[in-house]
C-alpha cells in the first residue's frame, strides 16, 4: 500500500505519505489551522492578550498616565515578585496539584531574610540561600506527604499555609516588622536597578535570533531526515514580529527608567522553565503525570519524584517570590506574603492558560497571567479605588479565566483534542 | 506442561517461566498457583472467561501488581519485579488493554515516553524519523505524529501502543486484548505483525477472546479458569475442547450445538453407509 503510493509519487516526505490528511501549507495555511485550533478550544494564550488588550483600552481611556513607559516600569517592578511565585505554581499545575501556602512561604522567607541579616547579622547572600533552602524543604515535605500518605496537595498546603504563617509571626517576635537597609544591594536590586539601554536592546534581540537559529536548524534537519518541513516564510515573519515588537518595547520603558533587573531575572526564570518544561525529559514527564498519572507510571516514569520535583520547584519560587518582595518593600513584615499574594499568584498561572486540571500549561502563562493582575490593580490604584474594589475584580477575572479553561477544555474533548 | 514433543524442539530458549504465582486482592484470589512457560520465538495465547486473571496475570508480569506468591524466572534467572520500570528494563513490553498512553501528549512523545532521546535537549527530529519508522512498519494510518492521542481513534491507539512496545527492542511483548478495538484490515496487520514479532526470536504473550485470531497466530493456547491453570492445547484443537476448558462445562450452547452436528454428520454418513450396503 505505502509502497506503491511512494512509488507514483516518490519525493513524498516521511510524515506526507499518507494522502488522506489535509496538510495546511504557508502562511495562509498556518492561519486556517490557528483558526481551526481556535474553534476547537485549543485557545492557548490567547485569551489573556484579548483580556491584556481590554483591560489597557479600558484603563487607558479612564487614566491615559496608566500607559505611561513611567506607570508601566514600575508596574514591572511590581510584577516580578509575584511572577516568581505564579511560576512556581506552574510547576504544580503541571502535575494537576496545588500549593495554597505559597504565600505564606514568601512571607517567611522574606522575614527569615529580615533575620538572619539585618538582626543576626548573616551575609545578605547566606541569607538569602538559608531562605531558599528552607522553601524547598516545605515543598519536600508537602511531596512526602502527598506520596507517601496519599495527603491531598489542598489539605497538607492549607495546613502549611497557617502553619507557615505562624512561624513568620514568631520569628518577627513582637516588632512585628525588620526595614531593610537603604543602599544596600538587594534593596537596590528590588527598587532602583535597571539596565543600560544598550543591555536591554541587545537583549530584547536574542528572543528573535533564537528562534531564526533553532527553527534553521530544525529545518536543515528535518530536510535531511526526510520530514515535511514547516514554511520559512513564516519563521521569518514570526522572527521579524517579536523582535521589532520587543525592541518597540524596550524602547519605549527606556523613555523612563529602563527595564528593572529583577524583571530581567523573572523572564530568564521563566524562559529556563519553559525550556525545562518543552525540550527535556524532565519536563515531558511532568505533562505525562499531569495528564495520566497511571500511563506515566508504566511507561516507566518515577512518579514520586517528579511530583516531588514539582512541589519543590513550587516552593522555592515562592520562597524567591518572598525575598524578591522584601527587596522590593525594604522590609520583612507580618503583612508580607498574606492578603491577596497567594490567590494572585494562582490566578496569573490560571490566567495565563495553565490548566487547573493538569497536563497543560506553560511557563509564559506565568508571565502573561501576571502582567494581567498587575495591570490591573495597577489602573485601580490611578483611579484611586480601593483595594476591596480591587479584589472583587481580580476575583471576577479569575472566576472568567477558570470558566473559559472548563468550557475549553469540554470543547476539546468534543472536537478531540487534549 | 502438556506440550507435544516436536512444538518445543522448534522453539528457542525458555524466555519466561513462573511457577506457583498467586494473587490475592483482599479476601479475592485473582490467580492460584499459576504455572506459565513462554519460549523464544513463540506465540502463547492466554485465553480464559471474563474474571480468569488473565489481565491481573499480564500486570504481575508487567511489574504494574506483584504477585502475593510464587517465583518469576526470565531468561534463566530468578527475578522480581516492583515496577513497571523494573519489566521495561528487564526487557518485558506490555501493550495493556485500557491503552495507558497520555491524551494530552502527541503521538512522537507516547511512543518515546520514558524512553526519550537526550533528556536534557530533547532530539525531536531523530524521535519523529524513529517514530515513521516504527508506524510504518507497522502500515500504521496515522495522520500526523504531531497531533495529541486524544485526537485519534481507538484502532490508531492501539498502534501508537504497540510501536511504543517495540522501541526498547524487548525480548517478550505482553498483548492484552491487541485486536479487540480494531477493523477487519487493522486486525490483520496486528496479527502480521504478531507473526514478524515471533519471526524475530521474541517471545509473545497475547490475551484475547477472538478464538479465530488466536489460532491464526498462537503456537500454544494456555487456558486459565477461574484464576487457575485449566490446560494447554494445540491451536489446532477443537473448539468444543476449548470452550468447556474456559467455561469448565461440557454442557453448553456451543458444545450442544458442536454435538448436534457430529450427530447429524454421523447420521447421513450411517444412511450413505446404508445405500451401498443394502
Amino acid at each position: 500500500m505505502t509502497d506503491v503510493k511512494q512509488g507514483a509519487s516518490a519525493p513524498l516526505a516521511l510524515d506526507r505519505a499518507d494522502t488522506r490528511v489535509k496538510h495546511d501549507t504557508g502562511v495562509g495555511g498556518a492561519l486556517r489551522a490557528f483558526l481551526d485550533r481556535v474553534r476547537s478550544g485549543d485557545l492557548g494564550s490567547l485569551p489573556v492578550v484579548v483580556g491584556l488588550v481590554v483591560i489597557w483600552t479600558v484603563f487607558t481611556s479612564l487614566n491615559p498616565v496608566f500607559v505611561s513607559s513611567s506607570n508601566l516600569v514600575n508596574l514591572l517592578f511590581d510584577c516580578s515578585t509575584v511572577g516568581v511565585i505564579a511560576l512556581g505554581i506552574v510547576c504544580v499545575l503541571m502535575v494537576g496539584e496545588i500549593d495554597l501556602s505559597v504565600g505564606s512561604i514568601s512571607g517567611f522567607a522574606s522575614a527569615m531574610v529580615g533575620t538572619l541579616w539585618v538582626n543576626q547579622g548573616w551575609p545578605v547572600a547566606l541569607a538569602i540561600l538559608a531562605a531558599l533552602a528552607f522553601g524547598a524543604l516545605i515543598g519536600s515535605l508537602y511531596a512526602l506527604l502527598f506520596n507517601r500518605l496519599g495527603m491531598p496537595s489542598f489539605v497538607s498546603t492549607l495546613a502549611g499555609l497557617l502553619a507557615v504563617l505562624g512561624m513568620q509571626l514568631y520569628i518577627l517576635g513582637s516588632t512585628g516588622s525588620i526595614n531593610l537597609p537603604y543602599g544596600s544591594a538587594l534593596v537596590d536590586f528590588g527598587q532602583l536597578m535597571v539596565m543600560p539601554k544598550w543591555v536591554s536592546h541587545t537583549l530584547a534581540a536574542i528572543p528573535g535570533l533564537a528562534m531564526l537559529v533553532s527553527g534553521l536548524r530544525t529545518f536543515a534537519r528535518r530536510r535531511a531526515a526526510n520530514l515535511s518541513t514547516p514554511s520559512a516564510t513564516g519563521l521569518i515573519l514570526r522572527v521579524a514580529t517579536i523582535t521589532i515588537g520587543l525592541e518597540l518595547i524596550v524602547a519605549y520603558l527606556n523613555q523612563s527608567r529602563g527595564i528593572p533587573w529583577m524583571f530581567g531575572l523573572f523572564v530568564g526564570l521563566v524562559v529556563a522553565m519553559n525550556y525545562a518544561l518543552t525540550r527535556t525529559k524532565w519536563g515531558r514527564s511532568m505533562t505525562a503525570v499531569g495528564g495520566n498519572r497511571e500511563a506515566a507510571r508504566r511507561a516507566g516514569i518515577k512518579v514520586r519524584a517528579i511530583y516531588l520535583s514539582a512541589f519543590a520547584l513550587c516552593s522555592l519560587f515562592a520562597a524567591l517570590g518572598g525575598v524578591l518582595a522584601a527587596a522590593r518593600l525594604a522590609s520583612a513584615s507580618q503583612q508580607a506574603g498574606t492578603g491577596d499574594v497567594n490567590l494572585n499568584a494562582i490566578a496569573a498561572a490560571v490566567i495565563g492558560g495553565t490548566s487547573l486540571f493538569g497536563g497543560r500549561g506553560s511557563a509564559y502563562s506565568a508571565l502573561l497571567g501576571i502582567i494581567v493582575i498587575q495591570s490591573i490593580a495597577s489602573g485601580l490604584t490611578l483611579l484611586d479605588l480601593s483595594s476591596s474594589l480591587r479584589y472583587m475584580i481580580t476575583g471576577a477575572v479569575l472566576a472568567i479565566a477558570v470558566i473559559v479553561d472548563s468550557l475549553a477544555r469540554r470543547s476539546r474533548a468534543s472536537h478531540g483534542r487534549a | 506442561m502438556n506440550e507435544s514433543p516436536e512444538r518445543s524442539a522448534s522453539v528457542g530458549e525458555l524466555v519466561l517461566s513462573l511457577r506457583g504465582i498467586s494473587k490475592h486482592f483482599g479476601a479475592v484470589s485473582a490467580l492460584t498457583d499459576i504455572d506459565f512457560d513462554v519460549h523464544a520465538g513463540e506465540v502463547v495465547a492466554l485465553v480464559g472467561d471474563n474474571g480468569a486473571g488473565k489481565s491481573t496475570l499480564v500486570k504481575i508480569l508487567a511489574g504494574v501488581h506483584q504477585p502475593s506468591s510464587g517465583t518469576i524466572n526470565f531468561r534463566g534467572r530468578a527475578v522480581t519485579l516492583p515496577d513497571p520500570r523494573a519489566a521495561l528494563t528487564l526487557g518485558i513490553a506490555t501493550v495493556f488493554q485500557d491503552l495507558a498512553l497520555c491524551e494530552n501528549l502527541d503521538v512522537v512523545a507516547n511512543i518515546f515516553l520514558g524512553n526519550e532521546l537526550s533528556p536534557l535537549r530533547l532530539d525531536e527530529v531523530a524521535m519523529e524519523m524513529r517514530a515513521w519508522t516504527l508506524l510504518n512498519e507497522l502500515s500504521a494510518r496515522i495522520p500526523s505524529v504531531r497531533e495529541a492521542v486524544a485526537s485519534l481513534s481507538g484502532g490508531q491507539r492501539q498502534t501508537v501502543a504497540i510501536a511504543r512496545s517495540l522501541l526498547l527492542e524487548p525480548k517478550l511483548i505482553l498483548l492484552d486484548e491487541p485486536t479487540a478495538a480494531l477493523g477487519v484490515a487493522q486486525t490483520a496487520e496486528v496479527l502480521n505483525l504478531i507473526d514478524r514479532v515471533r519471526a524475530r526470536g521474541l517471545g509473545v504473550v497475547m490475551i484475547s477472546h477472538n478464538m479465530e485470531d488466536v489460532r491464526a497466530v498462537a503456537d500454544r493456547i494456555v487456558v486459565l479458569r477461574l484464576g487457575r491453570n485449566n490446560g494447554v492445547f494445540e491451536p489446532d484443537a477443537s473448539n468444543q475442547d476449548l470452550v468447556s476448558a474456559i467455561t469448565g462445562a461440557s454442557n453448553n450452547a456451543v458444545s450442544r450445538r458442536a454435538e448436534r452436528l457430529r450427530m447429524e454428520r454421523d447420521h447421513s454418513d450411517s444412511e450413505q453407509a446404508g445405500e451401498q450396503h443394502p
